[in-house]
């Protein structure tokens, strides 16, 4: 299988929805191309709503939209609708329980070239701090198709965090995806490396670089960042006694940070937080930038290593 | 549609400023001026527009209304409580905890209530999304949605004006109580927003100016919005902030702040006396 974009698999994920739910629309502010919704659009040019460059105005009506009975998927940028219409989604969306499901592309650095304004790289700290939100980060094309399908059955507002690059397929098709619930990937016992995203892969190729120094990682694919699987996090704290996060986001209050929420109130055990050490993203290559933030296996396996010894 | 008898509503319109100023004095906190500038463009639509069944607040026929400018629950909850939506005795629980009566509205609570507001801004898109969800399902019903003037002030507004037009929604139907005070002072001080019908025309909206205490006016403004085709209607409401108590109208001091035991005694009088002055029963 070539390598393929989250945000392919949500494109296909809602053009299957366009054919088996008559409710589910969707809403663009002029990205429905990056965000893959257009193959939606084509098919099913009534229920495509086009509001223009307007992130808050999009979110507000696709408020109105599920007020009225709709599923609506409101396609974006992840930093444009995330940052700029999160007090819609705070007060139209969450605060109604509505049933609206934000979609944002080109999440992280993986947007690459296009730089730092594009990068969104808060928005699970934001998110997920909102009442009733459900915020969700897929770790490739299949599950992307899969959370999409999920997240329009599964009741309320859903945030899909989506990538711009092509990722290696990790998961099958008959692989269980369920909103809330871990995957895990590997068992391991010395050490839990907790990921979402496009850093699923990394982890579990720091994992392979592991067995080298003869380190049993546990690799878990925590691909809802709210709810959070705390039974999963809690089984891999107690069964390897020490964690590593890896998130393609800040460190400030993303999957990391959820994750030390659970495990110092409830199991504590040594942790070390990968991801991006407070600081805006920049131009280049995605692979280029994933080395030059310390987003790559060696950088997980080395936290691995340096965690163990804390035990 | 048989009009009700005005006299009738403009007693009506008096004894809710009554209510609306003794249910805010009573929370001890909350905004009369603009709860007083919309009382007859409320009346206008509960009493004689729009099409609503209190007994069943999720008729999926209803025509909705929704109050973007959330500070003037007060009068909402007022006229809700009035049409039967919830018993009357419940007002005095405004603001205080545990009610179902919150400070800026939550969707549903109390019954009739159809959306949250309170941050400013957001409430001509979600009517948007109402009427393109109902265009969808051939739902042939009626949004209005109330907004402030100096609301009109967030960008948000115009964005969704913009939709509303390039949709060409004309199930929607804004209101803009243009009570000419916002908290901080004038709105031509604070932050200009005229030509206020004009700026709306040039977003592709079909305007009507009126005198927002007029019931007659509101009603026919609402008839006038009820027969445009093709595109979404704004009312534009020339109202005055604290209307018909005097120490209240158009001073800013009364933004957001309730009534102390005397005063409310002097408004209410005041209200008193204009209610005789209105034609007998």
């Amino acid at each position: 299988m070539p390598d393929k974009a989250t945000r392919d698999g949500f494109g296909e994920g809602l053009l299957e929805l366009g054919k088996t739910n008559p409710n589910v629309v969707a809403l663009s502010g002029d990205l429905e191309d990056s965000a893959r919704a257009i193959w939606f659009k084509k098919e099913f040019p009534d229920r495509f709503f086009s509001v223009g460059i307007a992130e808050q105005d999009m979110v507000g009506t696709a408020a109105g939209l599920a007020m009225a009975g709709k599923i609506p998927f409101a396609c974006s940028f992840s930093q444009f609708v995330t940052g700029k219409a999160l007090e819609q989604m705070r007060m139209a969306v969450c605060y109604q329980k509505l049933n609206v499901k934000i979609v944002g592309s080109h999440g992280g650095l993986s947007v690459g070239a296009d730089g730092a304004t594009a990068e969104a790289l808060e928005e699970f700290a934001h998110l997920r701090s909102l009442p009733h939100m459900t915020v969700i980060a897929p770790c490739d094309a299949l599950e992307a198709k899969k959370a999409t399908l999920a997240a329009a059955v599964y009741p309320g507002p859903v945030y899909l965090r989506l990538g711009r690059a092509p990722v290696p397929p990790l998961t099958k098709p008959d692989d269980p995806f369920e909103i809330g619930k871990a995957n895990l990937l590997r068992e391991g016992t010395d050490v839990t490396l907790i990921a979402c995203g496009v850093m699923v892969a990394q982890a579990l190729q720091a994992a392979e670089l592991l067995t080298k120094d003869e380190i049993s990682a546990c690799v878990l694919n925590l691909h809802t960042i709210k709810p959070l699987d705390k039974g999963a996090i809690l089984k891999a704290a107690r069964q390897t006694g020490a964690i590593v996060t890896a998130e393609e986001h800040t460190v400030l209050g993303g999957l990391g940070s959820a994750v030390a929420e659970v495990v110092v109130q409830e199991h504590p055990v040594p942790m070390r937080l990968v991801g991006v050490m407070d600081r805006f993203g920049t131009s280049g290559d995605p692979a280029v930038l994933l080395k030059a933030f310390h987003l790559m296996p060696e950088d997980i396996a080395k936290a691995a290593r340096d965690v163990i010894r804390l035990k | 549609m048989t009009r009700p008898d005005p006299a009738a509503l403009r007693r009506l319109a008096v004894e809710l400023r009554q209510v609306i100023l003794r249910t805010i004095a009573k929370a001890g906190s909350g905004h009369p001026g603009g709860s007083l500038s919309m009382v007859e463009l409320l009346v206008g639509l509960y009493w004689y527009i729009l099409r609503h069944d209190p007994k069943r607040p999720d008729w999926p026929e209803r025509d909705v209304f929704l109050l973007s400018k959330g500070h003037g629950c007060p009068t909402l909850y007022t006229v809700l409580a009035f049409q039967g939506y919830f018993p009357r005795e419940e007002l005095t629980t405004l603001r205080q905890y545990p009610t179902r009566l919150q400070g800026h509205p939550e969707k549903g609570s109390p019954p009739g209530v159809e959306m949250a507001s309170g941050s400013l801004g957001q409430g001509l898109s979600m009517a948007n999304g109402i009427a393109l969800a109902d265009r969808l399902d051939g739902r042939r019903r009626r949004i209005f949605c109330l907004l402030g003037d100096g609301e009109i002030q967030e960008g948000q507004i115009w964005e969704a004006a913009m939709t509303a037009h390039h949709h060409a929604l004309e199930s929607v139907c804004a209101i803009v109580d243009a009570n000419q005070l916002q908290q901080n002072g004038p709105v031509k001080h604070i932050q200009d927003i005229e030509p206020l019908a004009d700026k709306w025309r040039a977003f592709g909206w079909e305007a009507k100016e009126i005198d927002g205490h007029d019931i007659v006016q509101v009603m026919d403004a609402y008839d006038w919005a009820a027969a445009v085709r093709g595109r979404p209607q704004v009312v534009v409401a020339r109202t005055v902030k604290g209307k018909g108590v005097s120490f209240m109208e158009l001073n800013p001091a009364w933004h957001g702040v309730a009534p102390k035991p005397d005063e409310l005694e002097k408004a209410l009088k005041e209200l008193e006396v204009a209610a005789h002055d209105i034609a007998p029963r």
